[in-house]
């Protein structure tokens, strides 16, 4: 079958799961779109972050497993843009939280000048160290005050510096669009933290850079969840403002009330699936640019340069190409797709959870959804985030069903019979890691192979 | 001033919980060394092998433990201990056999070996859960000090108290003990010299007659009773819960690779470097201090460099220092 042909129908397949879902009630199927559209919002965002971690491995051979990193950063940034400021947190500790940060980047630039200027000996070791302790309690001291200062502040609801909403404490609400304005920021944080990244890593061997990026996750995900004054830790931040109307409102909405009585809807299930709808079409429209941007870059100069640099680094450095830097660039987009992905994702889920962060959903469930949709191709990955993220979805009930069905013949409340039924939850990872073995030995190339 | 005190806080609080630690690491991490310098990628699945390793021993404890089946004042985990290693040896060779083997014959760049190794990491994690389920699970039983705090105290008439678990030293002394196993081996058995010779040179291996998939079994073989025992020991020295192995999994590579991937020596040394380090940076040092200044320099604060979940960190910073600086390693690894 050729390619051309291959891909529609293979989109086709996924959108029909995506109905039937929706529409029958047989099997796995629970025939409610609330469902189906709730599988759909997490696939568009999961597809945002194939498309970067396919630009990083499909386009340059980077093996990024940090993508969880990134995803958070996106994450953070929406509280840090969206949420309203907390009222005299900036007086009380902010600056000088801020102060303290600028005082430990000058420590660490300081000991890189040392380091590059200085003769090497024992004299500059000395120095360097000397410099790295008197910076590093000069800047504690700094820190902890102003972080105690600001996580006093009401610690039940805020204890945190808050965000940039011009709407205050109480009417951030109406300013929604503060969370479109997020998600690039989630993307440039993302980035600036993988330039920093990359500039130390990208050198490295191919698993050198796995394991450095894997620590790199777990460092910001334990920044995220330490560091109250940032965004509350592990207590969370909840009721973000939306891009999106809330359904209360919209069943208030008289003009609303009459287009749901035109079409026979119950108003209830109707403002559900019309917000749900909405984040489809902002989700949809964000993938749609960037699978067009993403194709139109594999097919310029720039992408078949990646592809030459991927294929053969010694050839391309031969040819006068910068390896490290185009490295360095792919790197930082890629990331910077994935932090755009983590803003999107926690718009939709309204708040900022860092205890949720796990590496086997946010890194490595992305790489199955790349490898088996194609790695090298655009539209593979994002096949691969549906179909993957709808099976992660279904094979709960599919884990069900199939327990229901291995264990009809045993005797009721036999304990073997009830550990395994408990037990269906976690054939997710499990049938995941078959999913991604049987792909990586029969079809390395996956559903949509690289042209 | 009370240098006594101080020590005794120091060994009580930093020196025996890293050393029980850097074992336990050092043992992960010489499992890590074996199959890169044999097998030549870096095993991702290694920290949920290692779960699968504990818990194979945890039930063949519970079951030793629900028979009256006792070795006190010792674990009944050590009896169960070979079993757990059986049982993950089988595992780790029909893992193999199913899936490295073939990318072995087709000689697949390290990069798939990789990606194969993450789709492993999966299915073994998802079958200790199916198993075990995610939460804690205790198994430890036997004396739980070879010296308690407060005999430590009546003995010596020190402020300070020193407890030693007999999980800690369980740990040391077997470190210990399979370190010595493994090294002589290497060093002195055929089948060990046949392993290095063809970690050092594949070619000229196989050009004077070693069998390479042999070498690859008892490899998996080593690596089993290694990642068994390191799990078993760090479930009874700390507790067993899958994804906490899930995330020892960045320590112990740190520790392979800060001592130089594929040297076994380094494993060891990379281990207790991160261990140390990690402990001592997360410890909270007022004690000390406290015992070792005049009264009226007493620290208000904790003085703690970093709060005890930024432990990853630790290990991390000291991994990118060693890799920019000294990218082999601290003793000499294979740069491939």
């Amino acid at each position: 079958m050729s390619q051309s042909l291959r891909t529609p129908l293979m989109f086709a397949l996924v959108a029909l799961l995506f109905i039937l879902e929706g529409s029958t009630q047989v099997w796995i199927f629970s025939g409610s779109w609330n469902s189906s559209l709730t599988i759909l919002n997490m696939a568009l965002i999961s597809a945002v972050m194939a498309l970067g971690v396919n630009l990083q491995w499909g386009y340059a051979g980077l093996f990024n497993v940090g993508v969880m990193g990134f995803v958070a950063l996106g994450g953070l940034a929406t509280v840090l843009v969206a949420m309203p400021p907390t009222p005299g947190a900036w007086g009380t500790g902010g600056l000088r939280i801020l102060a303290g940060l600028v005082m430990g980047a000058g420590t660490i630039f300081l000991m890189v000048w040392q380091y590059r200027n200085m003769a090497a000996g024992r004299s500059r070791s000395l120095i360097m160290f000397a410099t790295l302790v008197v910076g590093f309690f000069v800047f504690r001291w700094i820190l902890d005050a102003g972080v105690a200062g600001v996580e006093a502040i009401n610690p039940a609801q805020t204890g945190y510096l808050g965000g940039l909403n011009p709407g205050g404490q109480d009417n951030y609400r109406a300013h929604g669009y503060m969370t479109l304005l997020a998600w690039p920021v989630g993307g440039l944080l993302a980035a600036g933290a993988a330039w920093l990244v990359g500039k130390t890593a990208l050198g490295l061997r191919s698993d050198y850079l796995a394991i450095a990026t894997l620590g790199i996750a777990e460092i910001i995900l334990a920044v995220i969840k330490n560091e109250d004054w940032l965004a509350r830790g592990v207590k969370n931040v909840i009721g973000l403002p939306r891009p999106v109307p809330y359904e209360v409102d919209l069943q208030q909405s008289t003009s609303f009330i009459e287009k749901a009585d035109a079409i026979g809807m119950n108003v209830t299930t109707a403002s559900t699936l019309a917000v749900k709808l909405s984040y489809s079409l902002l989700f949809t429209a964000v993938l749609v640019v960037l699978v067009i941007l993403a194709q139109l870059s594999l097919k310029s100069p720039w992408g078949r340069m990646m592809r030459a640099i991927r294929d053969n680094e010694v050839a391309a450095q031969a040819m006068g190409k910068d390896v490290t830097r185009r490295h360095l660039q792919i790197f930082v987009l890629g990331s910077a797709l994935c932090g755009l992905a983590g803003a999107m994702m926690t718009t939709l889920d309204g708040q900022l959870t860092p205890g949720t962060y796990q590496p086997l959903r946010f890194t490595f469930l992305i790489w199955v959804m790349v490898i088996v949709g194609g790695s090298g191709n655009n539209l593979g990955s994002v096949l691969g985030a549906f179909v993957i993220w709808f099976f992660w979805i279904q094979v709960e009930p599919i884990g069900n069903w199939l327990m229901t069905l291995v264990t009809s013949g045993m005797a009721d409340g036999s304990a073997l019979k009830t550990h395994l039924l408990d037990s269906a939850a976690h054939m997710r990872l499990f049938s995941m890691g078959i999913i991604l073995l049987l792909v990586l030995r029969f079809s390395p190339r996956g559903l949509i192979p690289e042209k | 001033m009370d240098v006594l005190n101080a020590i005794v806080a120091l060994l009580n609080f930093v020196v025996i919980p890293a050393m029980a630690y850097g074992s336990q690491l050092a043992l992960g991490a010489l499992g890590v060394t074996l199959i890169y310098g044999i097998l030549r990628f870096s095993n991702f699945a290694h920290g949920d092998s290692m779960a699968f390793g504990a818990m194979v021993t945890i039930l063949v404890t519970w079951w030793f433990q629900s028979m009256g089946v006792s070795i006190a004042p010792l674990p009944t985990a050590l009896l169960a201990l070979p079993f757990g290693i059986v049982g993950t040896a089988l595992m780790l060779l029909a893992t193999d056999r199913v899936v490295y083997r073939f990318y072995r014959q087709v000689k697949a760049k390290p990069i798939v070996f990789v990606m194969a190794s993450m789709g492993v990491m999966f299915i073994m994690n998802g079958i200790v859960r199916f198993i075990i389920g995610p939460d804690d699970q205790q198994f430890a039983d036997g004396a739980r000090f070879i010296i308690g705090a407060r005999d430590f105290r009546t003995w010596t008439g020190l402020d300070e108290g020193l407890a030693f678990k007999t999980s800690q030293g369980l740990t040391i002394v077997t470190a210990v003990i399979v370190v010595a196993a493994l090294f002589w081996f290497l060093n002195k058995t055929r089948t060990g010299k046949s392993m290095r010779a063809f970690s050092d040179n594949e070619d000229l291996a196989l050009l004077s007659g070693i069998n390479p998939e042999r070498v690859v079994m008892i490899t998996w073989i080593i690596v089993a009773g290694l990642i068994t025992i390191a799990g078993v020991l760090y479930g009874l020295d700390k507790t067993f819960k899958p994804f906490t192995y899930f995330q020892l999994l960045l320590p112990i590579f740190a520790s392979a690779i800060v001592g130089g991937l594929g040297n076994p020596l380094g494993a060891i040394a990379g281990g207790f470097v991160i261990a140390f380090s990690e402990v001592a940076v997360t410890y909270a040092w007022k004690k000390v201090v406290t015992y070792l200044l005049p009264e009226s320099l007493e620290p208000s604060g904790l003085v703690q460099l970093m709060s005890t979940d930024y432990k990853f960190a630790v290990s991390f910073v000291i991994l990118i220092i060693v890799l920019l600086f000294k990218p082999t390693g601290l003793f000499k690894g294979q740069s491939v």
